[in-house]
């Protein structure tokens, strides 16, 4: 019998390049799906390539991204919210309602639609934690019952589809500059809401990446019995993403109310939708435990530079929903075969 | 002495009402049980814990091994009996409140997020931190040292733990668990899933943890891998205690011989008997009930070439 001298050293696993670490990163394919879609419209649409437009497209990105970037991290917590989009709704009613039904100064009505914007969340998470029910099932439950009284709730106050105006209430000035102005950039008008989009952005990115939430976020949705079994507090996290989620409504839901201001009680049905799309384009996987804050922004840029492109290049709007479906499936497959080539490099 | 061992540190020290001068067994439980509805998964089980040994559970599948780690972990509530923990009649609401007393469990499943780079995982719910944020260049390095230690290399510490080997996570996980066990370490079948080799290093970390002071509790079925490292024996069958005994008062073959369920073992070599280990049968080329498919020439093209 030989004896073995040395013990090989185990090769097996090499060192992975550069390149490949960059292209492991979750946001890729939103990446290379943004500059698709920014080339072909600077190509057909001359309107895009105006440098003043780039406020308008960005402001229609910041209304998706502001709710995108928290339903990623709800994502990657492992859950949906199938009532962010009427959540939105329901927080700009909450304040309009209740500021003008009782002429109160708005800013009782704005403090107000934020404890019931995050007591929604929190209502979906302990729901969800109590009954042990997916969240698509809990939170489709919500987004009806919110949409019921969305709709119902503006009947009785307001007689009608609309909240009404705010305009001649205290502090309507102060909460429209806070919500809803804008400023000059050269010739780029930026409206607040972009701000508010940028700065939750790096946030979550942070959150994310940069501290030890993150990784309870990270292993809540990758394996929640690990997660717990190590001591991760599961349920107050995932408690926590839904509230960011009602957060963030109520950061669109004002923005929407001080901008136009009125809500229409039925409005928000589907784009819940829009924020999962983006969410999974950005490289979140409908599984949970992987994903990108960075990604998501990515993906409500593409919607933003979609919807006003399609109107630029002179396109019938109406293929707008057609056009989502095509680069959901598209950005996914894109996800998947750069992921695979990551991985097996 | 980075953050993370000086928290773990403060939880091995004293918590309120303990005394620090205290040199009894670090666990004890006495009469636990635990029922399900009216199922008793365990009854009447006692189990003392000594830190500086091994205490192996023994037990074949559906002995109440499981049950048992789980209430030690946090993860159940015992029905009955008292588990004393230093002396100190305890009932852990949770995981995290049994981590804070100094008890680590590595699971039989691993208990790993496998999307998870292993940094990441190594360090759940014991980040280090830097201020508000974490503190990843500290994280990754004492995660290689940990797991240089445990005799693996992962050059790639961002790699998910989902790609690395069965072997490699186990050792991932009970790097983790020493690294934060300060006093009692469950690991619930390490070897179960292992090759031989990587049975090895586990049993030699085992011991290290033995001699680091922890208490160890190795759960296991097999006889072999509990009597190479331990110094108590404890076996369990359908939720009692079938036996309970030091080291010198067995040997290996009375506690395969216990394991195994002695009579029961003796039941089932007579009947496997009959079916004659030492026979050897001709190959089989009778045909079958079954035809194989037929293949047409175009998917038989090309087979010729290999």
């Amino acid at each position: 019998m030989t004896t073995v001298t040395a013990t090989p050293t185990d090769d097996r696993v090499a060192t992975r390049s550069a390149t490949a670490t960059i292209m492991g990163r979750p946001e890729v394919g939103a990446l290379i799906g943004a500059v698709a879609v920014a080339v072909l419209f600077l190509l057909v649409a001359p309107a895009f390539r105006s440098v003043g437009n780039i406020g308008t497209i960005l402001y229609g990105s910041s209304t998706i991204g502001i709710m995108a970037v928290a339903v990623a991290l709800l994502m990657i917590g492992g859950e949906f919210d199938l009532s962010a989009g009427v959540a939105v709704t329901t927080s700009g009613l909450a304040a309009a309602h209740l500021a003008w039904f009782f002429s109160l100064n708005v800013w009782v009505g704005i403090v107000f639609a934020l404890v019931l914007s995050l007591g929604v969340g929190a209502f979906n998470g302990w729901l969800l934690h109590v009954t042990g029910l997916p969240s698509f099932l809990v939170t489709l439950g919500t987004f009806f019952v919110l949409q019921g009284v969305n709709l119902a709730l503006t009947r009785v106050v307001a007689g009608g589809v609309s909240s009404n105006s705010l305009n001649d209430l205290d502090g309507f000035d102060s909460a429209k500059a806070v919500f809803a102005s804008s400023f000059q950039l050269g010739s780029v008008e930026i409206k607040v809401p972009i701000i508010f989009w940028a700065a939750l952005t790096v946030i979550g990115a942070i959150v994310l990446l940069r501290t030890h939430y993150g990784s309870w976020i990270f292993s809540a949705g990758g394996d929640s019995a690990a997660a717990r079994a190590v001591g991760v507090p599961v349920t107050g996290t995932k408690i926590a993403l839904f509230m960011g989620v009602g957060f963030c409504a109520w950061i669109l839901g004002m923005h929407n109310l001080f901008n136009y201001n009125n809500v229409q009680s039925g409005a928000g049905v589907g784009n819940e939708f829009i924020y999962i799309i983006s969410a999974v384009i950005g490289g979140c996987l409908l599984t949970g435990g992987y994903g990108s804050v960075v990604g998501a922004t990515v993906g409500s840029l593409i919607f933003g530079m979609t919807q006003l492109g399609i109107f630029y290049a002179g396109w019938d709007p109406d293929w707008f929903k057609t056009f989502l479906g095509v680069m959901l499936i598209a950005a996914t497959l894109v996800n998947l075969y750069v992921k695979r080539k990551a991985d097996a490099r | 002495m980075n953050a993370a061992r000086t928290s773990a540190a403060r939880a091995a020290t004293t918590h309120a009402g303990e005394s620090s001068t205290y040199d009894g067994p670090v666990l004890e439980l006495e009469n636990i049980g635990k029922s399900y509805g009216n199922v008793h998964a365990l009854r009447g089980v006692n189990i003392t814990v000594r830190q500086g040994e091994v205490t192996c559970v023994l037990g074949d599948n559906g002995a109440g091994k499981s049950t048992l780690i789980k209430i030690v972990a946090g993860l159940h509530e015992y029905s009955e009996g008292t588990m004393k923990l230093r002396g100190i009649v305890r009932q852990f609401g949770s995981p995290r409140v049994a981590q804070a007393f100094g008890i680590a469990t590595v699971y039989q499943d691993l208990a790993l997020a496998p999307l998870m780079s292993v940094w990441r995982n190594f360090f759940l719910a014991n980040e280090i931190r830097k201020g508000p944020f974490l503190d990843i260049p500290t994280m990754k390095r004492i995660c290689a040292e940990e797991l240089t230690k445990m005799g693996i290399v992962i050059p790639d510490l961002d790699r998910a733990v989902g790609s690395l080997s069965g072997g490699q996570r186990q050792v991932v996980a009970i790097a983790r668990a020493i690294y934060f066990g300060a006093r009692v370490i469950i690991l619930d079948e390490p070897t179960a899933a292992l090759g031989v080799k990587q049975s090895g290093v586990v049993l030699k970390y085992i011991a290290k943890a033995r001699d680091a002071g922890l208490g160890v509790i190795f759960i296991t079925h097999n006889p072999h891998h509990a009597y190479l490292v331990g110094n108590h024996f404890v076996v369990l069958k359908l939720g009692h205690v079938a036996l309970d005994a030091h080291r010198d008062e067995l040997t290996l073959e009375q506690l395969t011989a216990e394991m195994a369920g002695g009579q029961e073992l003796a039941e089932l070599s007579h009947e496997l008997r009959s079916v004659h280990p030492e026979k050897v049968v001709l190959p089989h080329d009778a045909p079958g009930g079954i035809e194989a498919p037929e293949l047409d020439p175009n998917e038989l093209a090309g087979m010729e070439d290999v």
